[in-house]
């Protein structure tokens, strides 16, 4: 995946101008809330997980552009998936969808990809 | 497509028309060597020598001959702060700066500091300001000079001046002052404050790039080291064939500021002060930064709660507005301010500010595009926020 030198791929700039799935989702039963230490991004990640698949997903996010379109097309990337089929995700598969991360904005899908182990590792699913 | 709107001129501003036009014959018809002793040669030497005047006149320097042409403010910092330390070197080893100054400045200090000079750096007030008080009780026999930026890059804080100048002088400590953002935006008179040192770059109002002098108080000049060698240019103090066209260029945007700066400083200080006004009036939970009666006039520093100031900068870029995230040079690596970090200016508050700069070809309408805009990007930006 060629890396943009300077500016953003189309597909980043959308999704910060239109993120998708922003909010707090109160029925959600998996989530996470992570901070980049150097920049001090915070991503909060929600989910409702049903019968081992991802129906909602939620995000809100301080953060650089970056952070917020890595965010924003990450609910995209998981919705409707089946938990195995998500488990695997990485920065770079974030990254490549993104069509590209300028280098010094590597840690935005990077964050992205954290929230999302972090939400699932906290995850029970309940029984009955 | 609207035309977008420049609110950055702390990072740079467009040349003057006038100073293009005063530089153009000097690339195409007298292209010459201001150090030949032809005719092409001697006619560059004479424009050059105009230009000289024309930003002693600026700076209040009583003779021309204390100036030294420069690639730029940062080699005139580089200069006045290496060339001062090393030709001084035998008197003491002891420089004073802020933890607010330019990197020009504090990387420069940093370098010496390897070299085995001793350097303190000051802290600041809450807006900004080195106390005098603070400041004489720093100086020590082996002290030899002291930095400081007035007009600040990020925030617009003015120093003390005359009051710090005389702190170091009764204490026989001369005075270097980075005024790159502050000459061509507030009258600075070199001979009315004393200062011994005084750096300013083109292009912060109007002249070009890649062009700065260095002021060297007479007497001074002598104990000075040459960091650049390689000619005789500039007396003997900076090598290198004049850039005649921009040295050009500079002076004639020096002359225009000397004609204009009283009018200028004014027009930019009621917009500037409109633009804070109504922003925090229209937008909830924004805080002024460096705030203070004295400081530039065309400087804006606001941090909005819960935003992200990369992401408002970029936010706003897309909708035609180049604003700026602390100082420009840093604004790619995402660390926090160093300098609302020496302000005591907490992380969170430093994360949220953004830098409005305001110049020559800012107008009016301008300023109340920026106003419909960023209240509803604020918003948007608000509503992805986890923060409270």
């Amino acid at each position: 995946m060629a890396t943009p030198k300077s500016g953003y791929s189309p597909i980043v700039i959308d999704h910060f101008q239109n993120p998708r799935n922003v909010g707090e989702l109160p029925d959600a039963n998996a989530q996470a809330s992570v901070t980049n230490p150097v920049c001090g991004d915070v991503l909060q990640l929600r989910l409702k997980i049903t019968d081992g698949r991802i129906a909602e997903a939620c995000f809100k996010t301080f953060g650089c552009e970056a952070a917020i379109a890595a965010s924003s097309l990450l609910t995209e990337m998981i919705k409707g998936k089946a938990l195995p089929e998500v488990q695997d995700i990485t920065p770079e598969m974030i990254t490549a969808a993104l069509g590209g991360l300028p280098k010094v904005k590597l840690h935005a899908a990077a964050l992205a990809e954290e929230a999302l182990k972090e939400a699932l590792k906290g995850y029970e699913p309940s029984h009955g | 497509m609207m035309p977008r709107v420049y609110l950055d001129y702390n990072a740079t501003a467009p040349l003057l028309p006038e100073a293009l036009e005063a530089a153009v014959p000097y690339y195409t018809s007298n292209w010459g060597n201001a150090s030949s002793i032809h005719r092409q040669g001697r006619e560059a030497r004479v424009a050059v020598e105009e230009a000289r005047e024309q930003v002693a006149q600026l700076i209040g320097a009583a003779d021309a001959r204390d100036l030294v042409f420069t690639s730029g403010g940062t080699e005139a910092v580089n200069l006045a702060i290496q060339g001062y330390a090393f030709g001084n070197r035998s008197r003491g080893q002891h420089i004073i700066t802020t933890q607010a100054e330019h990197p020009a400045a504090l990387d420069t200090c940093r370098a010496l500091e390897q070299r085995g000079f001793d350097l303190t750096y000051l802290p600041v007030d809450g807006l900004g300001r080195l106390d005098p008080e603070v400041l004489a009780g720093s100086i020590r026999p082996q002290t030899i000079l002291l930095t400081l930026i007035h007009g600040n890059h990020e925030v617009g804080t003015l120093q003390p001046l005359a009051a710090l100048v005389e702190v170091a002088h009764v204490r026989g400590v001369p005075v270097h002052v980075d005024a790159v953002q502050a000459i061509g935006r507030v009258p600075l008179d070199v001979a009315a404050f004393g200062i011994d040192l005084l750096s300013l770059s083109g292009h912060k109002f109007g002249g070009p790039k890649g062009v700065g002098v260095l002021y060297i108080r007479a007497g001074l000049a002598a104990t000075m080291q040459a960091i650049v060698h390689g000619g005789h240019q500039e007396r003997q103090r900076r090598a290198g064939t004049e850039d005649v066209p921009s040295v050009i260029a500079l002076g004639k945007a020096c002359a225009l500021m000397s004609q204009r700066l009283g009018d200028e400083c004014h027009r930019l200080e009621v917009l500037r002060d409109h633009l804070e006004h109504v922003a925090c009036s229209r937008i909830p939970e924004v805080r002024r930064l460096g705030n203070s009666a004295d400081r530039l006039p065309n400087t804006a520093n606001l941090s909005f709660a819960g935003v992200k100031g990369e992401a408002l900068v970029f936010n706003l870029d897309l909708l035609g507005i180049a604003v700026s995230t602390g100082a420009s040079c840093s604004s790619r690596q995402g660390v926090p301010s160093q300098v609302l970090a020496a302000m005591g200016v907490p992380p969170e508050t430093s994360e949220g500010s953004v830098r409005f700069s305001l110049g020559w070809g800012t107008t009016d309408e301008q300023i109340e595009r920026v106003l419909d805009l960023l209240p509803p990007t604020i918003q948007r930006l608000r509503l992805l926020s986890p923060l409270p």
